[in-house]
């Protein structure tokens, strides 16, 4: 298969690699797919709970070139973005800005569900905060 | 050393220089039909076709009426195993294969299956061999055929060849083995392995491709089967067809060369493999050999990179030609079934990679590709999530995974 050269560039030089503290409360953790399939991504993103917007962002994937890219370039993306923003990102933004083929759709779909799953984490996070607080008074 | 460097040999092989030149007279001036029987142009070809019969046979231990020449290892698995299963059809109608087979026999079966015949996939043990008591107990009074691989094509491991035949010979089965990995590679003798039919292919032996043969026993059995290709009656009416000649030739001719430099080449090959893997496992934690490494292929590796994804593994080692059987990298998107058969899980099989060495393939390459595999392995394993896990001490397999 040819890759575009926007995976290309993704896979020989992934953006924002790494990991976040679980545990901050302002960090939410994304992690879908499953070893079995072929692809797995963790995508974190750490909020400024004063602002809303995402201050950092990082991955790690195992999967194909196209599923490193499509989280590396995800990462990009939700930098600088407020969470409601982050919500709004599609995976065709994705699939067109590395020229994905359809056989690699899955991937962005993939990066989608990975953004999803790490705000709806620090949401939990933020919400669940309040009545923690109220219990210990 | 040239780039890319080529380590796929299972897939193919490159033509061997002196198959061509032996060739080359039958691609241009020397054009005649074998079957023209009444002029000089009729009988060269004739010639060249018996000697390059008798190159084959010698390799296998057949006689030179035994082979019949096809367009490759499909079309000999196809005419051994529906031939048989036409011409024996009141005698029963049950056959035995394995799981592991190259699709060429299974979808074979498959299609048996449609027309009545009835089919047992034997399962392999983790090594990717087959159980010699669960084929016994297999056998049944309709069972008309074995057909099991000599060697697999993506683990090279190389069944109890020898020991099915003599199975196969006791309950009075035929025996067909797809020995497209090992002829030539490997000493196969047809008497001394018991085997009735076997298949072969030019291209995996560094003769052309599109042409191969089907060995078709003469004697204690005398084999019998059913064309599947009518016309002119070509191969004693096996095997319709003016001949391929230059192709042919070819394939006589790189058995020849086989017969010579197989004992040095796979004692050169055995030893280039095992560095290889040394190599790897020196410098990279969880790596696991698919299938057993006792009786395999010398100049097979088939590792799996824990953690790693085997296309993106391809990826980063784009000047390096191997295969993996991830998914990604199938037509299917399924990860390879011969891995799964393995029991390993479907895990290791979208990890792992598939060297095959071949006659052309020096030690400066295997050091190279060695350094390359270690260098991407390691960077890819710095994006993993898994092996982030892993090194943290998570059980992967209790993980609550969200399927997609
Ligand atoms: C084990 C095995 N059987 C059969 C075949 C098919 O051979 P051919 O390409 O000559 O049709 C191959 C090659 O792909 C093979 O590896």
């Amino acid at each position: 298969m040819a890759y575009s050269n926007k995976v290309l560039d993704h896979y020989n030089h992934p953006r924002n690699v790494g990991s976040m503290d679980k545990s901050d409360p302002n960090v939410g953790t994304g992690m879908v797919g499953a070893p079995e399939c072929g692809d797995v991504m963790k995508l974190q993103v750490k909020v400024n709970p004063e602002t809303g917007i995402i201050e950092d962002a990082k991955f790690k994937t195992f999967g194909c070139g196209s599923a490193i890219a499509s989280s590396s370039l995800a990462t990009e993306m939700l930098k600088g973005k407020t969470v409601d923003e982050a919500l709004a990102i599609k995976n065709t933004e994705i699939v067109n800005e590395l020229a994905l083929p359809p056989v690699k759709i899955h991937c962005s779909v993939l990066a989608e569900d990975a953004i999803k799953a790490a705000i709806s984490d620090y949401k939990k996070k933020t919400g669940a905060e309040v009545p923690a607080a109220t219990a210990s008074h | 050393m040239n780039f890319p460097i080529y380590m796929d040999y299972h897939a193919t092989t490159p033509m061997d220089p002196r198959v061509l030149e032996a060739m080359m007279p039958f691609l241009t001036n020397k054009f005649g039909n074998a079957a023209s029987r009444n002029h000089a142009f009729g009988w060269e070809a004739e010639e060249a076709v018996e000697l390059a019969r008798k190159q084959i046979a010698d390799l296998i231990g057949a006689t030179p009426k035994e082979i019949v020449f096809t367009s490759g290892a499909t079309e000999s698995n196809n005419l051994a195993i529906k031939g048989v299963a036409e011409m024996y059809a009141e005698r029963g109608n049950h056959i035995i294969t394995a799981a592991t087979e190259h699709k060429a026999t299974l979808d074979t079966c498959k299609r048996l299956e449609k027309h009545g015949c009835r089919i047992t996939y034997l399962p392999v043990l983790a090594s990717g061999l087959i159980d010699l008591d669960m084929l016994k107990e297999a056998i049944t009074d309709k069972t008309i055929l074995i057909s099991i691989m000599y060697a697999n094509n993506e683990i090279g491991v190389v069944q109890q060849v020898r020991e099915i035949g003599k199975i196969a010979k006791e309950r009075g089965v035929l025996f067909h083995t797809d020995a497209v990995q090992a002829v030539g590679k490997i000493p196969v003798n047809v008497i001394a392995d018991n085997v009735d039919l076997l298949s072969l292919s030019g291209h995996k032996l560094y003769g052309p491709k599109g042409v191969g043969a089907l060995y078709v026993r003469r004697k204690s059995p005398r084999v019998q089967l059913t064309a599947q290709m009518d016309g002119g009656g070509h191969e004693r009416g096996m095997r319709s067809g003016t001949l391929n000649v230059p192709g042919i030739v070819g394939l006589g001719k790189a058995c020849e060369l086989c017969r010579q430099e197989m004992d040095s080449e796979a004692k050169r090959l055995g030893a280039l493999r095992d560095k290889l893997r040394a190599k790897l496992e020196a410098e990279l934690d969880e790596t696991y050999v698919n299938g057993s490494m006792e009786s395999r292929l010398p100049h097979n590796l088939n590792i799996s990179f824990a953690y790693v994804e085997g296309e993106s593994l391809l990826m980063g080692i784009n000047d390096v030609a191997v295969s993996s059987g991830s998914a990604c990298t199938s037509a299917t998107l399924e990860p390879s079934y011969v891995l799964k058969a393995l029991g390993a899980g479907d895990d290791l099989a979208h990890s792992s990679i598939r060297f095959g060495l071949g006659r052309f393939t020096t030690e400066e390459e295997v050091d190279y590709v060695a350094a390359k595999v270690i260098d991407v392995v390691k960077k890819l394993r710095e994006l993993s999530p898994l092996y982030e896990m892993f090194k943290e001490g998570v059980d992967l397999s209790k993980v609550q995974w969200t399927a997609h």
